[in-house]
């Protein structure tokens, strides 16, 4: 039986037995909204917002922050300056040069409404879109891309990894997608998967959502990191861990492939981990600031595989909570509430930080220990999928951000 | 009656997966195969693995050395980097193969065992009890944390299962406890009388985590007040020999520091508890297995491994009962679980974990797990790799969590890996039957029985729905 790469199987439309269930959904139909794109990165863990944008302005910073307060000024370790009052963690260059460039704004002292502090139902609530955590089973952005002007038949979003966050799970068609690093199936044993899978309402979906999926990756013929490490014989070992720099690398390559083809999906979402920096977080250097760096070298490389559909790309940095504002006995920080998030790419009218800023005195914090609050997350992500994705303003008050009245859509996020 | 499906059902939704003569073995009734399983603690046979203590105890020896060579390659001007580099990495070295042992040692029971229902168990408790192997010292101590404090208890009392977790040194790693000060301690006074107002102080991690993940579950009636004074409770909760002001005690064993505890009486979920060091926490956490809340959320949580992802309430209702009128006694809980009529009534009502699946395949195909990194590559592939869930909230258990398209297709792509390997040994027909038992479909009959080579069988067989599932 020969074995053939799958991607040439269903560029030569070979489809036996089952191939009609899935010729519909191989067709990505091109938005009718145009060429806008949206990445969702979320940062799991909470994010120190207060490490990330210090706001070494505020006279009570240093004193709360002690040890890992980092300063203005030049040199290394010191904050990398925004607007005079508040700063960038010296890991972010690439950002940096972004909100130089006008194509970052940075929020602070935002939240979701969720006021408790624990990790996954924070998660929860951020990627639900309701004022409850597991008040529903759908995410607000897969909610979003029902609202989507255009055909209905589309899979208008793609997960970066093995499995569908809840951020993108729900009625619209989505699909994910990661490197494979087994051979591809031949065709024949594909065909009698697919026609098993026939009357099963959830693997027939799945399987054709994985099929389209791969075959739009295969449009990116030559971008080795797109293809994976698919070549290689079953049995070779996993690749040695890349080199922490790199971390991100293959999953914005990937997400870059997507959201490069003029028929592929207009959102992407990949997740990424280690935020909870509970003990030993560092200052200018050290653990967080290492993972920083490694954010910041992903979203560049985004930007450049993007190439010049990044101007048409909002980049959207969002995370469960913030952290305490006093470091804690093990040189961390505990759970807190607001934090920082991110709007970045070609298409946002950046070179600004949007804050209402409470202040860190005491009598300032939430709770007598957090930033506190003072814009919801739900006015920037309302704004943002208005303008970006041209959600109907009825649909988002209604569907996809339901008993959000309060919080009023962010304008003018992007350039008109 | 219960229906005939109940041996399917045991060796594969309570089991893990059945091999080619265990349906015919359990017979008609699943449920004494089941109770039968619940005698003895599932104990790793003698497999050469170290003690956390041991393991621990080497790998702090070793960090004191990196230190020493750091300062020294400092002092000398960073002349010796690259051996100061060669020196760093010794601890990831030295943990790495402990993992790799552990995993192996795990796995290979899993796929062996003779009470898979136990080990299931194992498994839950060990999910339940998340730490995960991103974080220092755990790619070493994750395995020693399932097999010193949860298999010696998972036939146990909730309580003692409770107890063993949280004062092991995996587990007071990972969530930070293990350096965390009481304000007013001894050890807090001395330093301010020294270098005067310092931050110093405790850590909640440990704390929040018990009340959310570990005991009365998030919303379980619990405030960040008590969070809090539980973190102060626990303050002096640590580890032998872990530098500096932890330097002392045996290394790498439990140690109560009372230099760190901080002093007093505290309240904790309106209930006031008298200092008496170690007994303070130990009393809190006593209390915290007998509460409503716990019983509520450990029921919650069996019910939806072990019938379905949305857990039936009545139920969740009868088994946190008898959590609570037992006082916590698990065999009894899992017989409540295996009497309920809900259990029996929809096969394959649950989507297998990348870890069900493959050692389901494992199991039903007679495969070796062999020694080497092998044994970790497919729960790489997977996207499940062994203790290392990322979070202490553990990996989830409903199917929208495990169900993605490319997560799908890695499934397979390694049945089809697997069919390659074993098809020309392996009558797949014949398998098909003797693993999924009543579970079998006419289709996935007919697909296996005119596959064209006898390598696709097996690959049809390990991608059938009715194997995906459990």
């Amino acid at each position: 039986m020969p074995r053939m790469p799958r991607r040439e199987f269903l560029n030569l439309g070979a489809l036996a037995a089952g191939g009609a269930l899935l010729m519909p959904r191989l067709s990505f139909a091109r938005a009718a909204s145009g060429k806008s794109r949206l990445v969702v990165v979320i940062l799991r863990g909470a994010l120190d917002g207060l490490a990330a944008v210090p706001p070494y302005g505020d006279p009570d910073y240093a004193r709360v922050r002690g040890d890992l307060a980092l300063r203005a000024g030049d040199g290394p370790g010191a904050a990398l300056a925004l607007d005079g009052y508040f700063g960038l963690h010296p890991a972010l260059h690439f950002l940096h040069d972004s909100f130089t460039a006008r194509e970052l704004i940075v929020f602070h002292a935002v939240a979701s409404p969720y006021r408790e502090r624990s990790h996954f139902d924070g998660q929860d609530l951020l990627e639900n879109g309701t004022p409850r955590a597991h008040a529903v089973e759908t995410g607000w952005l897969n909610r979003a891309l029902r609202e989507l002007p255009g055909p209905v038949e589309r899979e208008a979003g793609v997960a970066l990894g093995q499995n569908v966050p809840l951020i993108m799970r729900g009625p619209a068609a989505v699909t994910s997608w990661s490197p494979s690093k087994l051979a591809a199936l031949d065709e024949d044993t594909l065909a009698r998967i697919t026609d098993l899978y026939a009357t099963d309402p959830l693997l027939s979906v799945r399987l054709a959502d994985a099929l389209a999926a791969d075959a739009i990756a295969a449009e990116n013929t030559g971008d080795e990191a797109m293809m994976g490490k698919r070549a290689l014989p079953a049995n070779t070992q996993p690749a040695q861990p890349a080199p922490r720099q790199a971390r991100y690398a293959e999953v914005v390559h990937a997400a870059a492939g997507f959201l490069r083809q003029e028929n592929g999906p207009q959102v992407a979402v990949f997740d990424t981990t280690g935020w909870d920096t509970h003990a030993n977080e560092g200052g200018g250097q050290g653990q967080l600031a290492g993972r920083l760096a490694e954010l910041d070298a992903g979203l560049a490389t985004l930007r450049q595989q993007l190439g010049p559909k990044w101007n048409d790309t909002a980049v959207l940095l969002i995370t469960e909570f913030g952290r305490t504002a006093a470091i804690n006995g093990t040189r961390g920080t505990d759970h807190g509430t607001a934090t920082a998030a991110f709007l970045l790419g070609g298409a946002v009218a950046g070179g600004r930080v949007l804050s209402r800023w409470p202040g860190l005195a005491q009598r300032a914090l939430y709770q007598g220990r957090d930033l506190a609050p003072t814009l919801d997350l739900r006015c920037v992500l309302k704004g943002l999928l208005a303008d970006q994705l041209h959600v109907p303003s009825r649909a988002l008050e209604k569907t996809v951000f339901p008993d959000s009245e309060s919080a009023r859509p962010l304008e003018g996020l992007l350039r008109g | 009656m219960l229906p005939p499906v109940t041996a399917a059902i045991a060796a594969n939704r309570f089991g893990l997966g059945a091999r080619p003569r265990d349906l015919s073995a359990i017979g008609g009734d699943g449920r004494d195969w089941l109770r039968a399983q619940l005698m003895t603690p599932p104990l790793l046979a003698d497999t050469g693995l170290r003690s956390s203590a041991d393991i621990l105890a080497q790998g702090l020896s070793l960090q004191r050395k990196i230190q020493a060579a750091r300062r020294n390659g400092a002092a000398a001007n960073a002349a010796d980097e690259p051996a100061v580099a060669a020196v760093l990495q010794k601890l990831p070295q030295y943990l790495r193969p402990i993992y790799v042992s552990e995993v192996t040692a795990r796995f290979a029971d899993a796929v062996a065992t003779e009470r898979p229902f136990t080990e299931r168990l194992v498994h839950f408790w060990s999910n339940h009890f998340a730490v995960s192997v991103d974080k220092q010292y755990l790619a070493g101590l994750a395995g020693s944390l399932e097999r010193e404090a949860i298999r010696p208890q998972v036939l146990g009392n909730f309580s003692d299962l409770l107890l063993a977790v949280e004062t092991h040194p995996a587990m007071l790693l990972y969530l930070d406890n293990h350096q965390s000060v009481g304000p007013h301690s001894q050890l807090a006074l001395r330093a301010q009388r020294r270098w005067g107002p310092r931050r110093i102080g405790i850590n909640e991690n440990l704390a929040r985590e018990i009340l959310e993940l570990h005991t009365l579950g998030v919303g379980g009636g619990y405030t960040q007040g008590d969070v809090t004074t539980f973190a102060h409770v626990s303050t002096g909760w640590s580890i032998g020999g872990t530098g500096g002001r932890f330097a002392g005690g045996a290394d790498g064993r439990f140690q109560f520091r009372t230099e760190v505890h901080e002093p007093g009486a505290k309240v904790v979920l309106g209930r006031r508890y008298p200092d008496s060091g170690f007994g303070q926490g130990v009393a809190v956490l006593r209390d915290l297995a007998h509460q409503r809340a716990t019983a509520h959320f450990i029921a919650t949580k069996l019910t939806r491994h072990f019938i379905a992802d949305e857990p039936p309430a009545a139920a969740v209702e009868r088994v946190a009962g008898v959590f609570m009128h037992t006082g916590g006694d698990l065999p009894s809980v899992y017989r409540e679980l295996i009497d309920a009529r809900e259990a029996w009534e929809q096969a394959l009502a649950k989507y297998k974990t990348p870890v069900d699946y493959i050692i389901s395949g494992y199991r039903g195909l007679g495969l070796p797990v062999d020694a080497g990194r092998a044994p970790l590559a497919p729960f790489e592939l997977l996207g499940q790799r062994t203790w290392q869930p990322g979070s202490p909230a553990g990996w989830p258990d409903r199917g929208a969590d495990w169900d993605g398209a490319s997560a799908l297709m890695k499934r397979i792509e390694w049945a089809d890996a697997v069919g390659q390997r074993v098809g020309n040994r392996a009558d797949a027909l014949e398998l098909a039957a003797q693993m999924l038992g009543a579970n079998l479909t006419a289709t996935t009959r007919s697909a296996i029985g005119h596959a064209a080579t006898a390598s696709q069988a097996v690959t049809l067989l390990l991608s059938a729905p009715e194997f995906m599932r459990r």
